[in-house]
């Protein structure tokens, strides 16, 4: 057997729209696979893993909390896939982020004023920008590959963060224990219903910024020129679009945003610098932005489904002693699912069997 | 430094490239194809787990190689299924695949943290291993160190030496006249993406069973990337990524050593080193458009649909 893929003439209004809901069915019928092979009931298990995170008011809480970052990054990402340009490395830029804003409440505590959070957050986004810019310059000066080095940026932000907490900043009076001072309340993003669970602002902002970049993408010249660029850039080289401007734009926009997801997850859900602040999610926002269709507002609901599976698997280790890692067994097979699915959009797939199924072209 | 040090350094620098010119040497076929698999970190981490696990099982370090190497083909072709016949954008098929492997590696290691592992039997030969200074580099190191730089001579003589490998690379320089020539371009590219897999999950296997014997989560630590970023640097000549990956294996033990003397530099910048002389490297690589710019397979990452 075979499968031959066949051009459509124009793309598929019905998987377009589909396409990821499809990609949404068929990892949980992988997890009821997986559940399975593990011994575990597989319904049941499902069940404590996307249902149960999701019955009291106190967990949507923590999904937004969890959804913040995801499509924070997520939307800048977006903007910088659809420019054909790689970021791959949001994590370090989330990384940067976090420790620049950061630097106000550490180095500053005296200064506490109205000021000292918008200082913090805009720090954050210049902070994870500049990070941005690292890969941004490398391509166009020296026509690096921008994938492999904002990649190994990853790897040092996390030397340099670990090497931040456990020495120049480490909390004095902490018994040893890295990590800074814990942030006065000026400097915490604060939470939004605080009777009713700890979501802070972050998840606010969040949407704040995929609303903003979403009306850049649709109304704007910029967004035009991201997606010519993207499309074809010799048609944007034509049309007097400069693809060096191009790259550092995305760049410092999905890097910034990074950063600003960075310092909002230290202001708001962690409230001091540790040696470790992400649980991965510059890489799991790779995911949210392909599922939300690298458009921004699709970011949004993208970022709640991956938020999800975080939560689903803590619930799942503690209800039924499956692995957490489970978690991110199902943020890989989700990302080939949306890839694989999105062929579908372009192509129709047809399954040839027995001999018919040689090529055509073999004849020369 | 007495001859016997010397020796052992540079036997632990052998053992520290040996992993990144497995995986190197894997991904340069692939890419000599047409086909950018960025999953070799994913790969190579599925390769340690099933190695150690392998070995473990049924306490046969060689069945471990095997296993490792098993495991990183079934990832390949999973990659594969995406990237070939569904076309899909290769870039985020391989991204996925190295979430994945993390992931799946995490999952089948958890029982296997913290046991005692087994090594690959390094050679031992009677009187030609205790010759001194060259005894053990040459004829005593662990067997998968023989398997890569044979494997190196192999791929560069299949590659610039036969019909086949004329193919393969004719079909990664552009893919649509090597199909109306009649080349059956998909079937070449599986081979050659079955082949990184492969070589991908060895070079994981040889972290779990001789670099460091035991598993422990995440244990390549970015190597999959640096092999990605070594075949860059060789621009595509196998025989230089021999050089590469002995350039950086030497960078990791130094770092290492210069941690042990006690150097009073942060051991986390230390431990940056590498990653740092990744992007210098890759830097200094592509600023020189003659050796990149030419040399990259000019079908590299671009999906393929046979019409008819």
């Amino acid at each position: 057997m075979r499968l031959e893929l066949i051009k459509r003439p124009q793309k598929s209004a019905l998987y377009s729209a589909i396409s990821p809901l499809l990609a949404l069915v068929l990892t949980l019928l992988a997890g009821f696979l997986i559940f399975s092979l593990l011994g575990k009931p597989p319904v049941a298990a499902l069940h404590a893993y996307f249902i149960e995170p999701l019955s009291e008011a106190w967990q949507l809480h923590e999904l937004a909390i969890k959804a913040a970052p995801l499509i924070m990054i997520a939307v800048g990402l977006s903007v910088c896939y659809r420019s054909n340009n790689w970021n791959i490395g949001a994590e370090g830029q989330f990384i940067i982020g976090g420790i620049t804003g950061s630097l106000v409440p550490i180095l500053f505590p005296q200064f506490q004023t109205l000021f000292t959070l918008p200082v913090m957050l805009l720090l954050g986004f210049i902070g994870g920008a500049a990070m941005g810019a690292i890969p941004a310059l490398l391509k166009t000066r020296f026509n690096t590959n921008e994938i492999l080095t904002s990649l190994m940026l990853v790897y040092v932000a996390q030397l340099f963060l670990d090497w931040l907490a456990r020495g120049r900043f480490r909390d004095p009076g902490g018994n040893n224990f890295p990590g800074s001072i814990r942030f006065p309340e000026s400097a915490r993003l604060g939470e939004i219903f605080p009777s009713h669970g700890s979501a802070h602002w972050g998840i606010v902002l969040a949407i704040l910024s995929a609303i903003i970049v979403w009306f850049m993408m649709r109304f704007l010249m910029k967004g035009f020129e991201v997606k010519v660029l993207g499309g074809s850039p010799r048609a944007g080289r034509f049309g007097g679009f400069s693809s060096t401007k191009m790259v550092f734009f995305a760049f410092l926009l999905s890097g910034g945003l990074a950063g600003l997801a960075g310092i909002a997850e230290v202001a708001g859900a962690i409230g001091q610098l540790r040696e470790t602040i992400s649980p991965g999610y510059g890489f799991a926002a790779i995911i949210v932005a392909f599922l939300g269709r690298l458009n921004p507002l699709g970011a949004i609901a993208a970022g709640f489904v991956l938020a999800l599976t975080y939560l689903g698997g803590e619930a799942a280790q503690m209800s039924l002693g499956v692995s957490e890692k489970v978690a991110r067994v199902f943020q890989g097979l989700l990302l080939f699912f949306v890839l694989g699915c999105d062929t579908l959009i372009h192509y129709r797939i047809k399954f040839i069997f027995g001999e018919a199924g040689k090529p055509a072209t073999a004849k020369g | 430094m007495d001859v016997n040090m010397l020796q052992n350094i540079l036997l632990t620098i052998a053992t520290a490239s040996t992993p990144l010119l497995l995986a190197a040497i894997g991904e340069l076929v692939v890419e000599r194809s047409g086909v950018l698999n960025l999953g070799v970190e994913g790969m190579m981490v599925i390769g340690a787990v099933c190695g150690f696990a392998g070995a473990f099982i049924t306490g046969s370090p060689w069945i471990g190689a095997l296993a490792g190497i098993l495991a990183g083909v079934l990832l390949s072709l999973l990659f594969g299924f995406l990237a070939l016949s569904l076309a899909t954008n290769q870039v985020a098929t391989g991204l996925s695949l190295t979430l994945l492997g993390i992931g799946l590696s995490g999952m089948i290691g958890e029982d296997f943290v913290g046991r005692a592992g087994i090594r690959l039997p390094r050679l031992d030969l009677p009187v030609l291993s205790d010759l001194p200074l060259v005894g053990k580099l040459l004829f005593g190191q662990d067997p998968l160190f023989y398997v890569s730089i044979a494997l190196t001579a192999a791929v560069m003589w299949f590659l610039f030496k036969t019909r086949t490998g004329l193919t393969l690379r004719s079909i990664g320089d552009n893919h649509k006249s090597a199909h109306a020539l009649g080349i059956n371009v998909l079937l070449y590219r599986y081979l050659a993406v079955m082949f990184g897999g492969a070589c991908a999950g060895l070079a994981g296997a040889h972290l779990s069973l001789v670099y460091t014997p035991q598993w422990v989560e995440n244990m390549t630590a970015g190597r999959g990337w640096i092999a990605l970023a070594l075949v860059v640097f060789a621009s595509w000549r196998p025989w230089r990524v021999i050089g590469g990956a002995y350039l950086f294996g030497a960078v990791t033990i130094g770092q290492i050593h210069a941690q042990a003397l006690g150097i009073p530099i942060p051991s986390q910048l230390m431990s940056a080193l590498p990653y740092l002389a990744t992007i210098v490297v890759l830097v200094l690589i592509s600023r020189d458009r003659r050796l990149t710019v030419i040399n990259t397979p000019a079908s590299l990452a671009q999906p393929f649909v046979p019409d008819r």
